[in-house]
């Protein structure tokens, strides 16, 4: 548990990205020992909706990041509607009204960028489905810091223009279906796994 | 040690700002003038003033909307100002007014009101470039329809449109609403109580401030506020585990309306 404390998994989605993130999340055992951060692209005046609809689908703790809370390890946090989530060094949450990244706030980028520079290598980032670019800088940033990266495959994704971005970038360790996605979920994403044949 | 300098050369502090906000702006502004390391602008911000004010900039200018939060001001309408009319005149305090779009707005909801000829609103930021956007009232005309539809939905009782003239790219906001509002320059980190009053908005601002500073300016609107005064916070942000929680009755919840208690 406490070597867990320091590792989390990142996860960015759009158009097509809510059933995929409700087929993980309803699949993921109650003793679940990592945290995981999302942000979906929402409409701004979702209130918290999002996240009490999958709390229900979930053995998971499934909440609204708030300002200032502590990350802790069998919790699953969504960005709230219209905020910018960014993650501190001492892992708790920052918001923000800072200007539309992507066109999105809250943007997938700002969430990862700022994680991986607080998780450094400890850190897993997955892009899912959706219709523009956002997440790809994020991507590029959690490999600058020796993290993990996954995109789910264009094929199985509704929208492939997110996921190609991300592999676009080059900076993407796996491409994964939505089983393969789970299955390195449940492994505790272990880092070590990156081999050549792996990577795309 | 960037903000280190910046507080040792000129004064303003940033030390207890969020990190994570203030570190993204930074990279930014980095990038923008063609540096790759965050060391690298300590000497050119020490020893030239107008790139310290550059910087300046991209640390505080925070984009705001008129309206945003529509349901807020729904609240405000129902909960607060019935109470507020009891008074014979009204003070109220915008606390990081950053462009001024949100202070038009209250500006618009009091005129709506009717209280135009008993209220003032004093609307303060720390950044002058900010404050003389705020001052000139003058927004990009791209942004209208957005405020537009969050007028309707705040309860806007007539079309925003009689608040305002375009001008070319622009829409320029009535006179008779700059004359309500006095903008004037203070910094929540370091500046005192300015004046007692009503009711003090500062949405969205804790956010970017670590709990220290939080509860400065917790403790400062408190000083600030008469009796029975109201504080309004950003949706996000709350009293919650701050040393003035008991100090005030939470009026709505969701949309973060407090009210003063007696002492």
């Amino acid at each position: 548990m406490r070597q867990s404390q320091n590792k989390a998994v990142v996860i960015g989605g759009s158009a097509g990205a809510f059933e995929v993130l409700l087929n993980l999340l309803s699949k993921l055992p109650k003793t679940y020992h990592l945290p995981i951060i999302c942000v979906m692209h929402m409409h701004p005046s979702d209130d918290g909706e999002l996240a009490s609809f999958l709390n229900e689908q979930s053995s998971l703790m499934v909440k609204q990041a708030e300002e200032k809370e502590h990350i802790c390890p069998g919790f699953v946090y969504i960005a709230p509607a219209d905020y910018h989530l960014l993650v501190e060094h001492n892992k708790t949450f920052s918001l923000s009204i800072d200007e539309k990244v992507n066109y999105s706030r809250p943007s997938i980028d700002v969430l990862f960028e700022s994680a991986a520079f607080a998780y450094m290598k400890n850190l897993t980032g997955i892009i899912l489905s959706g219709s523009n670019h956002d997440g790809a800088n994020g991507i590029s940033k959690i490999k600058q810091y020796d993290g993990c990266t996954i995109a789910q495959s264009p094929l199985s994704a509704k929208y492939k223009i997110m996921p190609q971005a991300a592999i676009d970038t080059g900076d993407i360790d796996f491409i994964f279906s939505i089983p393969e996605i789970m299955d390195m979920l449940l492994k505790g994403i272990n880092h070590g796994l990156q081999t050549e044949n792996f990577n795309c | 040690m960037l903000l280190e300098a910046v507080h040792l050369r000129y004064g303003h502090d940033f030390r207890n700002y969020a990190k994570a906000s203030v570190y993204r702006r930074v990279m930014e502004f980095c990038t923008k003038n063609g540096y790759k390391h965050i060391s690298q602008l300590i000497s050119p911000v020490i020893h030239k003033k107008s790139f310290f004010e550059a910087l300046l900039l991209e640390l505080s200018i925070t984009v705001t909307e008129m309206f945003r939060d529509p349901a807020f001001f729904v609240s405000l309408r129902k909960n607060i100002i019935p109470y507020l009319e009891s008074f014979p005149s009204l003070k109220v305090w915008h606390a990081g007014c950053a462009t001024g779009q949100e202070a038009y707005s209250l500006a618009i909801l009091l005129e709506e009101e009717n209280f135009a000829k008993k209220s003032t609103i004093y609307a303060t930021d720390f950044n002058d470039v900010a404050l003389d956007i705020a001052k000139q009232g003058i927004y990009q005309i791209n942004q209208v329809k957005a405020y537009i539809e969050n007028y309707n939905a705040a309860g806007g009782k007539y079309s925003l449109s009689e608040y305002y003239h375009a001008k070319y790219n622009s829409i320029v906001l009535k006179q008779s609403l700059k004359q309500k509002i006095t903008f004037a320059n203070h910094n929540l980190a370091t500046d005192s109580i300015f004046s007692e009053v009503h009711l003090i908005l500062c949405r969205n601002v804790l956010i970017y401030f670590d709990k220290n500073l939080q509860a400065r300016v917790l403790n400062l609107f408190y000083d600030s506020l008469i009796n029975k005064g109201f504080l309004c916070l950003g949706s996000q942000e709350s009293l919650l585990f701050s040393n003035v929680e008991d100090k005030f009755e939470i009026i709505d919840s969701k949309y973060k309306i407090y009210q003063k208690r007696m002492p």
